[in-house]
């Protein structure tokens, strides 16, 4: 079990809950595992081919699984994940 | 030694006074030249400290009119402000808080067209602005004018800091390679802002900005922290330099600077 902090614009999927548990053997299974508890996150996080988006970075503890394994990383238990998009605003022009 | 008047040595006293600043780092203060983008939730906090603080002059850029909904965040305009372009607003706060400072009002949007002769005036800039486009053409031309850039971003109950340095660290498209397409960020409804985020997100921007004028501490390069107010959690992230950085990478594809249409555009097309 690995926990995982949801970022705001998120956070509505995940019935408001900042931080949530999942599992799996890397950030690829994790994802269908939140898929699989809140239905519809994997489709913000993964473009259409299943990639992580462009403006969506994922973190295992403080390192940028792009320049890991990517989405093949392996994670452990214990391990604190942060899923972290570009934002902006909160204001009328976003 | 510094030729300080006496009311200044007064004004700025407790902090003439820390070993790390002294006269000589007042002397720098007061020389820097500024650019804050966006008169707003961020620009706010901003403006008011760096004012206070002493720096030489300020730019403010910013295109909209003081609306009361702004009010509850942007604590650089009043009540009586509502319907006052916000540079001028500002540049009235400032000339208030601080006469000693030099206000640049530009009541613009910042475009590829005007932004490298804007920022040609300036030793940095701060990106205090709401919205993709600004942020990853502010970013791109400080690259390409080799200026420091502070960038944060807000949202609802959270903040992200990072300081760029540009070619010595990374980039925000190191970071974040291209922006969200319209339909997939909150729209107007759903987002929000908590004021007092902006003021934290703001306010950490503005000791980034003092730390790099007085060459002090260790800045945010290459770091990315992200502030969760509900939590009350300060995170930081690793940020590296991105090898295939289409600004700043090994093969750079990207040589100049890129309008909000623009991306649309090539999103289209793809
Ligand atoms: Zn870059």
């Amino acid at each position: 079990m690995v926990k995982v902090r949801i970022p705001s614009p998120l956070q509505k999927l995940t019935d408001n809950q900042v931080l949530v548990t999942g599992k799996g053997g890397t950030i690829k299974e994790l994802i269908d595992d939140l898929e699989r508890q809140f239905p519809g996150i994997k489709g913000r996080i993964c473009d259409e081919d299943g990639h992580i988006r462009r403006f969506v970075n994922i973190y295992i503890n403080e390192e940028d699984i792009r320049f890991l394994n990517g989405e093949e990383t392996a994670i452990k238990s214990g391990d604190e994940i942060s899923i972290i998009p570009a934002i902006a605003g909160g204001e009328t022009d976003v | 030694m510094f030729d300080f008047k006496e009311d200044q040595i007064e004004r700025y006293s407790r902090q003439i006074i820390l070993p790390q600043i002294g006269g000589m780092g007042q002397k720098k203060i007061s020389e820097a030249k500024v650019l804050i983008v966006g008169a707003g939730g961020l620009g706010s906090p901003l403006a008011l400290y760096l004012a206070a603080a002493g720096v030489g002059k300020i730019g403010l850029v910013d295109s909209d009119k003081v609306e009361l909904n702004n009010l509850q965040r942007q604590i650089l305009h009043t009540t009586i402000d509502v319907g006052k372009p916000k540079v001028i607003s500002g540049q009235e706060k400032i000339e208030a808080l601080n006469p000693e400072v030099k206000v640049v009002t530009i009541k613009k949007r910042l475009t590829s067209e005007n932004a490298l002769n804007i920022l040609e005036d300036y030793d940095l800039v701060v990106d205090g602005s709401d919205n993709f486009p600004t942020r990853y053409l502010m970013n791109d031309a400080c690259l390409f004018q080799k200026k420091p850039l502070f960038h944060a971003g807000i949202l609802r109950f959270e903040g992200q800091v990072m300081t760029i340095l540009p070619h010595q660290g990374p980039c925000y498209r190191c970071l974040f390679p291209e922006p969200p397409p319209p339909g997939l960020i909150p729209s107007c409804q759903e987002a929000g802002i908590l004021g007092s985020v902006a003021g934290v997100i703001g306010t950490i921007q503005a000791t980034e900005v003092l730390k790099f004028i007085l060459g002090i501490g260790d800045l945010l390069v290459g770091r990315l922290l992200v502030f969760s107010a509900l939590e009350m959690r300060f995170h930081l992230v690793k940020v590296p330099k991105n090898p295939h950085c289409s600004l700043c990478g090994e093969n750079p594809t990207l040589n100049e600077l890129i309008d909000y249409e623009e991306f649309c555009l090539l999103r289209r097309q793809r």
